[in-house]
């Protein structure tokens, strides 16, 4: 069977949701081999193979810590170049994106980004997209050199897939480029206790209705007793209430969880763009005639201080 | 020496129109009214105060687009950049992000450059690959999704920028010639003056086609596009909810419908 190339989002060896999605939608199309770079590379490898990886090619070195993308476009490239896979694959991440964009201009294949399901074609995987804020679906495939494409978290299920995934060290040479960009400083971003946003099964966001940093406590409260993330529109983190990490919408996260419960939040076609996958939508939102209102599966027209606590204390007395 | 920028602005339908495909499946550019893309202005914006910080420099924006794409043009000049470059052909019809990203490099190339500035993603295709993409095939550092950035030194000097990543906060530094996006994070663009909107108009723009560019219309194009589309679909309409008004009991009622999907 055609091997696909996986490419491992991880921490320190700790490796993160959409990877495993990634695994399950690779198997659909051929055999996984997962490509994991930097520090705790080959922590990765069971976890990976216990999702399906025939192979875990590693490598590490401190380019990938210290330059901005391209040591990870060189060591993907020499993946690419000793496995000759039918297809890669890349985490819809912002730095995914472009090590996959890279990739693909140099091995001469087109690319595919952002795409939310993938499935096998007659002329190789045709990819799932959502478009234009989510108003379209397209159904696209590579027709240049080997697809390269990149999947939005929340895209497929974690499966449990028992592979062999023997660890293989990736013989990388760094191109000219490599060191083009140096990483000065890096300030990793504090954990909040709370699920990823972008991989949490809910998301529970607030808006400019929200009014102050304080009363955000309201909506981490609603999180907190549904073991959510906590989402921010725009307006809220332009005024400071909330980190810019968490924004919702076309230029923040974009965000495909099971439940998505807005408050305080219009529904401006910008937000939507980040959210309007969810299954299911929940709004409060003291005005009627809200654009919010318009897809919700279940919306409430009231004050949320009112709502949003009362809520709280009725999931937390049902939850016992 | 002058230092030269290059910004590159893409022509884009409204966000807030309505947005669709046309029959042969490329978005469709008639039928909305378009603009200068908002996440570009940001991208003129940052040229203006690099080049206000800079001893000489000159700001050039470019794109590639259809005839009306001149009026994102005429934008960004009117908010102060000196010229304008726009690539306009039948041939590129349908063009992908690899065809863009090849005809925007001979263009920057052709133009000449210390320093390109991107936005962080078109607000219609919104891939937010470009920038990368155009670093490669010019071979300099990709100094990408900057929420701050500044320019030491001149035309021979270094870029210096935060990136806000999703693990980490992180400080880049390059050489120029370098190839920089920045987000929305980066600071209000300003609006074109009245001064500016006039000014624009006396501003020269210039015009190229794929044979300036020596490229072949192979190269791009629905043709040449690297990947595509077989269908488009519209999302169908989300099965209107139940919207119920809070009069006490708002709360208790949206738990119970939780509780019903099994959310809790
Ligand atoms: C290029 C571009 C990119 C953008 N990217 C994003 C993005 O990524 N994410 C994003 O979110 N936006 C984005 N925006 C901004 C977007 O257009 C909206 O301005 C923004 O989403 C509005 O946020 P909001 O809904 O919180 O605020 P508003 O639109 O002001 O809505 C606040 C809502 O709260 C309600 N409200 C007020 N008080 C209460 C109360 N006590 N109880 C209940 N309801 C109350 C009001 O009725 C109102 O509907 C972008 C805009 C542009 C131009
Ligand atoms: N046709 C175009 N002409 C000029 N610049 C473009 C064009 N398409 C994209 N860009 C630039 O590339 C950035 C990212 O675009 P994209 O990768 O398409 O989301 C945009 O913000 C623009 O700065």
């Amino acid at each position: 069977m055609a091997e696909v190339l996986v490419y491992v989002d991880h921490v320190d060896g700790a490796v993160r949701k959409p990877t495993l999605e990634l695994l399950t939608l690779a198997r659909r199309i051929g055999e996984p081999v997962a490509v994991a770079l930097g520090s705790g590379a080959e922590a990765t490898a069971a976890t990976l193979a216990e999702h399906g990886a025939v192979k875990v090619l590693t490598a590490d070195a401190a380019e990938f810590a210290d330059y901005l993308v391209v040591p990870k476009v060189d060591a993907l490239q020499a993946a690419y170049e000793a496995v000759s896979p039918a297809a890669v694959l890349v985490p819809s991440s912002a730095e995914g994106k472009e090590i996959a964009a890279r990739l693909a201009v140099r091995i001469g294949s087109g690319i595919i980004t952002d795409a939310i399901d993938l499935e096998a074609g007659d002329e190789g995987p045709v990819a799932t997209q959502s478009v234009f804020a989510a108003a379209f679906t397209t159904k696209s495939r590579v027709s240049k050199g080997t697809p390269v494409i990149t999947v939005k978290p929340n895209s497929a299920p974690v499966e449990a897939a028992p592979a062999a995934g023997a660890v293989e060290a990736l013989t990388v040479s760094f191109s000219e480029q490599a060191t083009g960009t140096k990483v000065v400083a890096r300030t990793p971003r504090e954990s909040t206790g709370r699920p990823e946003l972008t991989e949490a099964a809910i998301v529970v966001s607030g808006g400019r209705g929200v009014g102050s940093a304080e009363s955000f406590s309201v909506i981490e409260a609603l999180a907190d007793s549904l073991g959510a993330a906590v989402g921010a529109s725009r307006a809220a983190v332009d005024a400071g209430w909330y980190p810019h990490s968490s924004q919702v919408g076309q230029t923040g996260k974009s965000v495909s969880p099971q439940l998505y419960i807005a408050s305080g939040i219009s529904g401006a076609i910008q937000h939507r763009a980040g959210m309007q996958t969810s299954k299911t939508i929940v709004a409060i939102n003291k005005d009627a005639e809200a654009p919010i209102f318009d897809m919700v599966d279940y919306g409430v027209v009231g004050d949320l201080f009112e709502v949003v606590p009362q809520l709280t204390e009725e999931i937390k007395a049902r939850k016992g | 020496m002058s230092l030269r920028i290059v910004v590159c602005v893409k022509y884009v339908p409204d966000a807030t129109g309505d947005r669709h495909f046309a029959d042969d499946l490329t978005v469709d550019r008639d039928d909305v009214d378009g603009l200068l893309s908002e996440l570009d202005e940001y991208a003129v914006e940052q040229a203006l105060q690099i080049a206000e910080e800079a001893d000489d420099a000159e700001i050039t924006v470019l794109t590639v687009g259809p005839e009306d794409a001149k009026d994102a043009l005429r934008k960004a000049l009117s908010m102060g950049a000196d010229k304008a470059v726009h690539v306009e052909d039948d041939d590129l019809h349908g063009t992908d992000v690899m065809g863009t990203s090849l005809v925007l490099a001979k263009a920057v190339e052709k133009t000449g450059y210390d320093l390109v500035i991107c936005g962080m993603a078109s607000t219609d295709g919104a891939m937010g690959v470009l920038p990368a993409l155009l670093a490669e095939r010019l071979g300099v550092p990709q100094v990408t999704l900057l929420s701050e950035v500044s320019v030491e030194g001149g035309p021979e000097g270094t870029v210096k920028g935060r990136r806000d990543g999703d693990a980490a906060t992180e400080q880049l530094e390059a050489s120029l010639p370098a190839v920089v996006s920045v987000t929305d994070q980066s600071g209000e663009a300003r609006y074109p003056s009245f001064k500016g909107i006039m000014a624009a108009k006396k501003k020269p723009v210039e015009s190229l086609d794929l044979e300036d560019l020596e490229i072949e219309a192979e190269e791009v194009g629905l043709e040449g596009a690297w990947t595509a589309v077989e269908s488009a679909t519209e999302r169908p309409a989300r099965t209107a909810g139940t919207i119920v008004k809070d009069e006490g009991e708002g709360g208790k009622q949206l738990a119970e419908f939780l509780a019903g999907q099994k959310f809790i």
